[in-house]
């Protein structure tokens, strides 16, 4: 792996939950314009980094560098502003919202006009607003949800609120996306459209990516560096054909027993 | 798309027109009961649409409208009585400077009495904002009860229990109905706004909204400020309107009647809270005749006082267990949803 330019880095950061070490002592290296992936058995502590990297959890221990500057600590809509943008493992969609809104809420970031520019009516905000719902039209389009943009977002099929869920993140111009089980609950055929489409928007957006996958094939398929956590801990590192013959990596996923039978 | 906003446009500038012409018509032929009703429908409009501001579209629980309604009505009193008045009316303490002095046209003292109420919920927004559901609506009920509380013992800037008697009635039909059409205006520029869209992303799933860089806390506290700016509008009218105010017309039946239309109409709906609130105001007048002693055949029912609440609480009960969603849930008539009733009637034909 040629080295370039890190996007993000957590420096020993540990999530403790009382007497529970959720998270110990995680350390990682992104660099910019790569896909990377975070693996591990359920309760191995994927979401709680994505939770502390997004602001949602201040970590007991270590720091978070996100470009260069510390953002340990920093409210969620903060770092958003800053540049990360998420999505969620249980889709949290804006249930009241129509698609086209969901994007919206998301582009609100940016907007410069606020509650009094509407108040008043004032030609700037009628302006803006419209860029806005545009921008946000082209970001539907991108993820092929032009069509649907009126509709409900609760009444979406599975895999459409998912693209959803990626399109609303991408409205907030994030630099660095991350991705929590994108292709959770979706058959083979959606599976391979989705990581289509994961490079296609890495691309076009000029994105880096941290994805949390249990699907295997996802993540053997696009992940240029994974991490592997268990119980919190970091137990293996490296390109996808280091992940599959490390010993450690198949003993967490299949056991012990496993190992020694083969 | 740009057709359809001006069709709208000119179909709201006649819709509003016509109501002009009604009042006009109105403010010459009917009796001073009714027009008295068409003044309490405009107030409680504006009433219920700040509220629905904060309950339905932010979704905050807040049951404090009464005591932002008596932050305004009073500030309203004192601004516009004339000091010679002020100081006939404090009997049992004469009134503290400057409230004794201070004089300001009606208007000013309108928008006064909107940004005294804006200001105290910014300052109990501030702590208890942080709160969610049930534990919010408790903390605001505690703050209404505060004000009402202080109200009754802060003899000279408020004259205690006995309240403000012979208000000027500047709140005539006119004042009433421009401040309703104002209150409607912001709140549906506001609510259609993107800012409208991220309050209802709060209201929805405050988690995805702060991941989608919304500062939670912030937006509340605005929504909460705008809406409390409206309640003590709504209060300083409402003191004008019957121009008599004291203590006791703050209690929590208040925030109640309120709550009602908003309910009622449909939390998140401006055209529900209107649609209620007529529906309300009127049948609270007309349900008077609950009160009065009635003769059903042999029968003699006393008059009851306070009947109508109940038969009120009763029609609460049967929305709540019936249609919980109020009149018209979320959704809104539009010119859009007229048409196409009437293409649809068309077709049927």
């Amino acid at each position: 792996m040629t080295s370039r330019e890190i996007v993000l880095e957590t420096k020993d950061v540990t999530m403790r939950f009382g007497g529970l070490t959720a998270v110990h002592k995680f350390s990682i290296q992104v660099q910019k314009g790569r896909i990377v992936g975070l693996i591990g058995p359920n309760g191995a502590g994927k979401t709680t980094c994505f939770n502390m990297i997004t602001g949602f959890y201040e970590p007991t221990e270590g720091s978070i560098h996100f470009m260069g500057e510390d953002i340990t600590g920093w409210p969620p809509h903060k770092i958003c502003k800053a540049g990360i943008a998420r999505t969620f493992q249980n889709i949290r969609l804006f249930a009241g919202g129509t698609v086209l809104q969901n994007v919206m809420v998301g582009a609100h970031l940016r907007q410069k006009t606020t509650w009094w520019h509407a108040m008043l009516s004032l030609p700037s905000f009628f302006k803006e607003e419209k860029e806005i719902r545009e921008k946000s039209y082209e970001l539907l389009d991108a993820v092929g949800l032009a069509h649907l943009a009126s509709e409900e977002a609760q009444g979406l099929p599975y895999g459409a609120q998912r693209r959803l869920e990626i399109a609303r993140a991408l409205a907030t111009e994030p630099r660095f996306l991350l991705l929590d089980e994108p292709a959770a609950g979706m058959n083979p055929h959606e599976t391979q459209e989705l990581m289509d489409f994961i490079k296609q928007i890495k691309e076009k957006f000029d994105l880096t990516i941290l994805l949390i996958e249990h699907d295997m094939k996802v993540v053997m398929g696009i992940c240029e560096h994974i991490w592997v956590l268990d119980y919190g801990v970091t137990i293996a590192e490296g390109d996808p054909e280091k992940i599959q013959g490390d010993p450690k990596v198949i003993e967490a996923y299949l056991g012990e027993e496993y190992l020694q039978n083969a | 798309m740009e057709d359809k906003r001006k069709r709208n446009l000119i179909l709201n500038g006649l819709l509003v027109g016509a109501f002009a012409l009604f009042l006009f018509w109105a403010q010459v032929n009917l009796d001073g009961y009714k027009i008295q009703i068409m003044n309490l429908i405009a107030v409680n409009i504006i009433l219920a649409l700040s509220l629905n501001l904060i309950y339905g579209f932010a979704g905050m629980f807040s049951l404090g409208h009464a005591g932002f309604m008596a932050i305004g009505a009073y500030t309203c009193a004192l601004l516009i009585m004339p000091p010679l008045q002020k100081q006939a009316l404090f009997i049992l303490e004469p009134a503290m400077w400057p409230f004794s002095v201070m004089h300001a046209p009606f208007l000013v003292a309108v928008i006064l009495a909107g940004l005294m109420a804006a200001l105290a919920g910014i300052l109990i927004g501030l702590p208890v904002l942080r709160l969610g559901g049930d534990y919010l609506g408790i903390a605001t009920l505690g703050f209404a009860e505060i004000i009402r509380v202080l109200a009754n013992n802060l003899p000279r800037m408020t004259n205690g229990a006995l309240g403000f008697k012979g208000i000027p009635d500047y709140a005539n039909i006119w004042w009433n109905y421009g401040w309703c059409f104002i209150t409607l205006v912001i709140v549906v520029r506001l609510v259609n706004s993107n800012y409208g869209n991220a309050l209802k992303a709060i209201r929805d799933d405050e988690v995805a909204a702060r991941a989608m860089g919304i500062n939670t806390f912030r937006y509340r506290l605005t929504a909460f400020a705008i809406g409390s700016f409206f309640a003590g509008v709504g209060g300083a009218l409402l003191g004008s309107l019957l121009t008599t105010i004291d203590p006791k017309m703050f209690l929590f039946l208040l925030t109640f009647n309120v709550l009602m239309i908003v309910v009622a109409g449909g939390l998140g709906s401006i055209t529900g809270t209107i649609i209620a609130g007529v529906i309300i105001t009127v049948l609270l007048e007309w349900l008077r005749i609950v009160e009065n002693p009635i003769t059903i055949g042999e029968f003699y029912i006393p008059g009851i006082p306070g009947m109508r609440m109940v038969v009120f609480s009763l029609a609460l009960l049967f929305i709540i267990l019936f249609r919980r969603q109020g009149i018209m849930g979320r959704k809104e008539i539009t010119w859009d949803t007229v048409f196409a009733l009437f293409r649809k009637r068309g077709v049927e034909k």
